[in-house]
């Protein structure tokens, strides 16, 4: 179990059939160790993201194999699905996607309620946690909306983490932030790979990010060209 | 747990909202608080309209219908029995209208159980003199306890102590018409001829008016001994049996089976006054639509202010998804937060129906023809409640249904990569 590589893909493919068949997605197969830090990066219109989203059990839609922490990952339904993700990966998206109805303590435990292995409390004592790593736990109790951009990155990474992850995913996290940002987030990832022996599959075009990262996966036209 | 968080995650998004969430509870509360204002107002008038006249008949009334009889000797006579009789010009017979052996057949109703009471009654047409002019009349000869029990007849009375019927002999309880037509007052001596001519002078002790100027004009209660004496008839002598039973829907079947067992004529209250029923059945019928209409537009309002949250909260939604909550999950936020809105503005709408209700029945509403009625009529039932906020969570768990459903369908990747 601890040899079996993280994530492993089986000869993936992926076609979107509107307005005609457009095969974007080619005999994906690769696989990425516990651990390593993996940037994916592309030209626009590559299939990266839509990898991603496959790999993220967020779309269902695809023919080919797929493992996650050496459980395969098709035939499970939407429930089942929805506690993978909940329970093994953590995801940072371009845009944070905090909940502004909730303090931001509230929204980097919620996934934790969710899975319901630790209380309340003990969720709050780990959130504060990953919020002073990330450097804003001074602002656990305001709501999102009076957070900077960069801020508000970090609370979506504190939130991926909640629940220890096997791995976590980031589509473009930095895509939305300046230059200072772009690096603190980078140092946090840094940080996690290799203080927590965390996985990290992060999709980019920022070419300056992804030489920094363990490995990169390169795409062209639906196909890993370079790995 | 899993409960605990949905509503914490759906009370989140109604704060996020408060103002439309309100708006679309006080919906909610105006169609429960006009439902149950609605239905105990019409309820009260149902029976208002209802005890004029039911309250005052009963249930079944035994009596001597003038018909002819029901076999003529001819067809008695065993010489003809096998030819076709033809008779002509048939008279009905007049058996005289007293019950024959009325003692046993009041003893044989007041030992049934499904009888509640009986009430004997003399009748007799009178003439009320004045000087020179004669008013026809009625005089119902009771037993005034009976008839207080049946018919509630004190509630009818505007003058007098109904005791003094049974108490002072030779007094009489005559109708506000009559009492106008006579110039007397209470403790009047008026002058009554019985149709066979014989005067009495009977002591008025009391008016009483039921609201329709066709009984008041010329009805008017004594005791069954003085009409008796009137009539100068035996103890013994009564014209009408009444009763009430414990089920009045059972009363046309009761008629007919005693009707043949006491060899008397009978009519149950569903053949003499079939029109009051129906007339019931479609106000509470109207009451109970225009109702259920506001509450179905207020599930329309929450409907709206739903789809509207949905479309305001999709990334929310897709965040949600994203992070592990099932299509279930966000199904149960919306639904529980249309289940918040329609439970609090249902208990208000209690609240403001009470209220209403109360405020309704306050309202002076005097008429010349209810003499007891002071303010609208109100009927205060728990069964209202109960059905106003049932069907308010009902409506509102499916205003809520479809746009939960469209939220658990949501596609999160659909949604993230938009941005």
């Amino acid at each position: 179990m601890e040899n079996e590589p993280v994530l492993r893909t089986k000869g993936i493919c992926k076609s979107f059939f509107d307005p005609v068949e457009n095969k974007v997605l080619k005999d994906v197969t690769f696989q990425i160790e516990r651990g390593s830090f993996c940037s994916i990066v592309g030209k626009s219109g590559c299939g990266k993201s839509t990898l991603l989203y496959i790999l993220s059990t967020m779309d269902t839609d695809f023919e080919g194999e797929l493992y996650l922490d050496g459980q395969s990952l098709r035939g499970l339904s939407n429930m089942e699905l929805a506690r993978v993700r909940n329970e093994k990966i953590g995801f940072v998206f371009q845009f944070h996607y905090l909940l502004d109805e909730f303090t931001v303590l509230k929204n980097v435990i919620l996934p934790g309620i969710k899975l319901g292995k630790l209380t309340k409390e003990q969720l709050e004592h780990e959130a504060m946690g990953l919020l002073k790593i990330m450097g804003v736990d001074d602002q656990a109790l305001k709501k999102p909306n009076q957070l900077s951009g960069g801020q508000k990155q970090r609370i979506a990474i504190a939130r991926a983490l909640i629940n220890k992850p096997v791995i976590i995913m980031g589509d473009e996290p930095t895509g939305n932030l300046d230059k200072k940002n772009t690096e603190i987030v980078f140092d946090i990832f840094k940080e996690l790979s290799l203080e927590r022996k965390q996985s990290l599959l992060v999709v980019t075009h920022d070419d300056d990010f992804a030489r920094r990262t363990d490995r990169i996966i390169e795409m062209e036209d639906g196909r890993i060209i370079k790995s | 747990m899993k409960l605990f968080l949905i509503l914490d995650v759906a009370l989140g998004f109604l704060m996020a909202r408060l103002r439309q969430s309100v708006v679309a509870a006080v919906g909610v509360t105006f169609g429960v608080a006009m439902f149950i204002a609605l239905v105990s107002f019409m309820s009260g008038l149902n029976n208002l309209l209802d005890g004029l006249i039911l309250n005052r008949t009963p249930h079944i009334r035994f009596y001597n219908e003038i018909k002819p009889s029901a076999s003529q000797p001819v067809n008695r006579s065993l010489f003809f029995q096998d030819a076709e009789n033809f008779i002509r010009s048939v008279k009905p017979k007049d058996q005289g209208k007293e019950i024959y052996n009325s003692k046993a057949i009041l003893q044989a109703l007041k030992s049934d159980p499904t009888v509640i009471d009986v009430a004997p009654k003399a009748a007799t047409q009178v003439f009320f003199n004045t000087g020179v002019i004669e008013i026809a009349g009625i005089v119902n000869g009771v037993d005034i306890q009976a008839e207080e029990k049946l018919f509630r007849f004190s509630d009818y009375v505007l003058e007098g102590d109904i005791n003094d019927i049974a108490n002072s002999s030779n007094s009489i309880f005559i109708g506000k018409g009559i009492a106008d037509k006579l110039l007397v007052d209470i403790g009047d001596v008026i002058q009554v001829t019985s149709p066979k001519g014989d005067i009495s002078s009977l002591k008025v002790a009391g008016i009483f008016q039921f609201g329709l100027a066709e009984i008041d004009n010329v009805t008017s209660y004594a005791s069954l001994a003085t009409v008796q004496k009137l009539l100068v008839k035996p103890a013994s002598y009564i014209t009408d049996i009444q009763i009430k039973l414990t089920d009045i829907k059972n009363a046309p079947a009761t008629a007919v089976a005693l009707s043949k067992e006491f060899g008397v004529d009978a009519v149950d209250i569903q053949t003499a006054n079939s029109q009051f029923e129906t007339g019931s059945k479609v106000r509470t019928i109207i009451s109970y639509a225009v109702g259920i209409t506001l509450l179905i537009v207020a599930g329309f309002g929450i409907y709206n202010i739903l789809n509207m949250l949905i479309y305001e909260k999709m990334d929310s939604i897709a965040i949600l998804k994203a992070t592990g909550f099932s299509g279930r999950d966000v199904q149960g936020v919306f639904i529980l937060l249309s289940l918040i809105i329609g439970l609090a503005g249902g208990l208000s709408g209690l609240a403001v129906g009470l209220g209403l209700t109360a405020i309704i029945d306050n309202i002076p509403f005097e008429t010349a023809s209810l003499p007891t009625i002071k303010t609208y009529p109100i009927v205060y039932s728990g069964i209202y409640y109960v059905i106003g906020i049932t069907f308010a969570m009902v409506t509102t768990f499916f205003a809520g249904l479809f746009p939960a459903r469209k939220a658990s369908k949501l596609d999160p990747v659909t949604i993230i990569r938009g941005k």
